[in-house]
């Protein structure tokens, strides 16, 4: 079984701080990290290698420092990986990104596909589903968790709002997991030394040869008209006071209030 | 799918067991606002997909749609991707909206992405505001504004060059219009295009068994941060003494120390309640977009510059921790 997971180098988004002086992110130093949700989808992955056997690839579209995260990928377990990069690619939309992945993903071998519900910095969870409309295969997001898999037949439990689908999907498909229910195991000390020298394949558009008006800038259907940081409105300054005081104040605002 | 402009604006009307979501409702809303400061002649038409469901098409005019289109067929009783991706494709190429929202549920956040994916247009995640070009009065192109980098950064998108435009909008950001049952509109039967999909099989609908309240009903939310997460029972309990609900942050959630139907903010629920108390929250931008349009945000923390506080109308320089031990005894005596 041939599984392909999808993963995203982000910063990490709980680090960043806004400059209330200047009105823009403070993004200097804030550390990379592999998107929380993708962790959960390549953790899905290496226990289906453990119970099944799967060969696990791991595929990613970024700029060249995104090897260094593919390398993590490859010492937790994974057996092989690919950057997607070109750039062409710069500037995709959803819409570009996905396309782009699936002409890469055409190019291997595939039962199954795992990507993350979302990335934690774009927070738009499209992806998945357009890559599955791409490559014209079943989707089934929000998993939550994978229980077996029986020939050709997934069994997968899937979060609502208020609540949960137990359900089998035909591969091949795709799956947007959420990262509530699995945890990414360590990088393998053994496997970090051993791989450390494994080639990443950089797969470009001299591979892929999509058509450039449905890549990057260019070929995005959407663009961002201006981003901006929300304006801090100063309320009232916040008040010291003792514990006893501070109770009576917020019984006080309670009572007026509600 | 490039047209140069398109003919009103569509909304998904999202139903599950006979009952129409309310983000839908709060989107026909929204719709009807948007229509309303233009000279377009455009309708809010309701996209409504299911088996036996006219009286929803009926309370979808009632909520303010000018006409609805229902397709009402047994193979679209429950939602399914591939087949609700199938009928919409063919509405949209029949009909060219120009613009199609789509509330921000999982199953909007399912199917929006795949229908742009098919019949090729932008689609903007979950955003919090929706407008017409300013600039351009006789523009149909849409300013949709979305909170991005976890809530730190706000990004207004645009798709100009294809139709229609598609979102996906937050539940809970708009308000509904109050129901009229003297409002009319015409309903369109459209016959369903089937095709067999047979790739997913549900075996088993577990519903949670835990039912919490649902906190973006709740009109007091008592939320717990960092700063009180050896004390959770206590914040708990004052939340059921004001018989308010539970809140939390991310910090919190993702420790294991609160279920994640508590969470507030970007990742979480939004909430606007008539009294959000803030404890132990620094305020990230990542909480605050969450919570930031409640009624009266009371706020505690020990550092003074926490940015909780510019959000806050009551903020108390204090240890939570020993602040609700006391307001918990005071509200048990009253």
């Amino acid at each position: 079984m041939n599984i392909i997971v999808l993963v995203k180098q982000v910063p990490d988004t709980t680090e960043i701080h806004v400059d209330k002086e200047t009105g823009t992110l403070k993004r200097a130093g804030v550390p990379t990290i592999i998107n929380p949700d993708d962790q959960a989808g390549l953790e899905v992955a290496l226990t289906l290698k453990e119970t099944i056997g799967a060969k696990v690839t791991v595929l990613t579209m970024g700029p060249g420092q995104a090897k260094s995260m593919l390398h993590e990928c490859l010492a937790t377990g994974a057996d092989e990986a690919y950057l997607i990069s070109d750039r062409q690619f710069a500037g995709s939309d959803t819409w570009a990104t996905s396309k782009i992945l699936s002409e890469a993903i055409k190019t291997l071998d595939y039962d199954l596909i795992i990507a993350g519900r979302q990335a934690i910095d774009g927070d738009t969870a499209q992806v998945g589903p357009q890559v599955a409309e791409f490559l014209k295969i079943p989707q089934v997001t929000y998993v939550e968790k994978v229980h077996e898999v029986y020939q050709n037949t997934i069994t997968i439990t899937k979060a609502y709002e208020d609540y949960k689908v137990v359900l089998n999907a035909k591969m091949p498909c795709l799956l947007t997991v959420l990262s509530d229910a699995y945890t990414l195991r360590y990088m393998d000390a053994k496997r970090l030394f051993e791989t450390a020298h494994q080639p990443i394949p950089t797969l470009t558009n001299d591979t892929l040869s999509i058509d450039v008006e449905h890549i990057g800038l260019k070929g995005s259907p959407t663009r961002v008209k201006k981003t901006f940081v929300k304006a801090v409105n100063d309320k009232r300054k916040p008040l010291a006071l003792n514990p006893e005081d501070a109770a009576n104040k917020i019984i006080e605002s309670l009572r007026s209030i509600s | 799918m490039n047209y140069t402009d398109g003919k009103d604006i569509y909304v998904f009307i999202e139903q599950r067991d006979q009952t129409i979501s309310e983000g839908s409702l709060e989107l026909i809303a929204e719709a009807k606002r948007l229509i309303s400061t233009r000279n377009f002649n455009d309708e809010v038409v309701g996209v409504l997909l299911g088996q036996n469901i006219e009286s929803l098409a009926y309370e979808t005019i009632y909520h303010g749609a000018d006409r609805v289109i229902m397709c009402d067929d047994e193979h679209l009783l429950h939602y399914e991707t591939h087949q609700y991706v199938d009928v919409l494709a063919e509405i949209v190429k029949e009909k060219h909206p120009a613009a199609f929202l789509f509330s921000g549920t999982i199953n909007g956040r399912d199917l929006a992405p795949r229908l742009s994916a098919r019949i090729h247009t932008g689609l903007t995640a979950d955003a919090t505001h929706i407008a017409y070009d300013e600039t351009d009065l006789k523009s149909k192109t849409l300013m949709i504004t979305r909170p991005a980098f976890g809530g730190n950064l706000y990004a207004t998108i645009i798709c100009p060059n294809h139709h229609p435009q598609m979102s996906t909008i937050r539940e809970h950001v708009f308000e509904k219009l109050a129901r009229d049952n003297k409002r009319t509109g015409n309903i369109d039967y459209y016959v369903y295009p089937h095709k067999n999909h047979d790739a997913i099989k549900v075996l088993e609908v577990i519903d949670k068994k835990e039912k919490t309240i649902d906190l973006t009903k709740a009109h007091i939310i008592v939320s717990a941060g960092r700063g009180v997460s050896n004390c959770i029972p206590l914040v708990k309990d004052i939340a059921k003494r004001v018989g308010g609900s539970l809140g939390a942050s991310r910090a919190l959630v993702d420790a294991g120390l609160v279920e994640k139907d508590f969470q507030v903010g970007q990742t979480g629920k939004t909430v606007k309640p008539t009294i959000y108390l803030a404890c132990g929250i620094s305020g990230a931008v990542q909480h605050t977009a969450g919570m930031e349009k409640s009624d009266y945000i009371i706020a505690i923390n020990t550092d003074e510059s926490a940015p909780i506080f510019d959000v806050a109308d009551l903020g108390i320089i204090g240890d939570a921790k020993a602040i609700l031990p006391i307001l918990s005894e005071k509200l048990q005596n009253q």
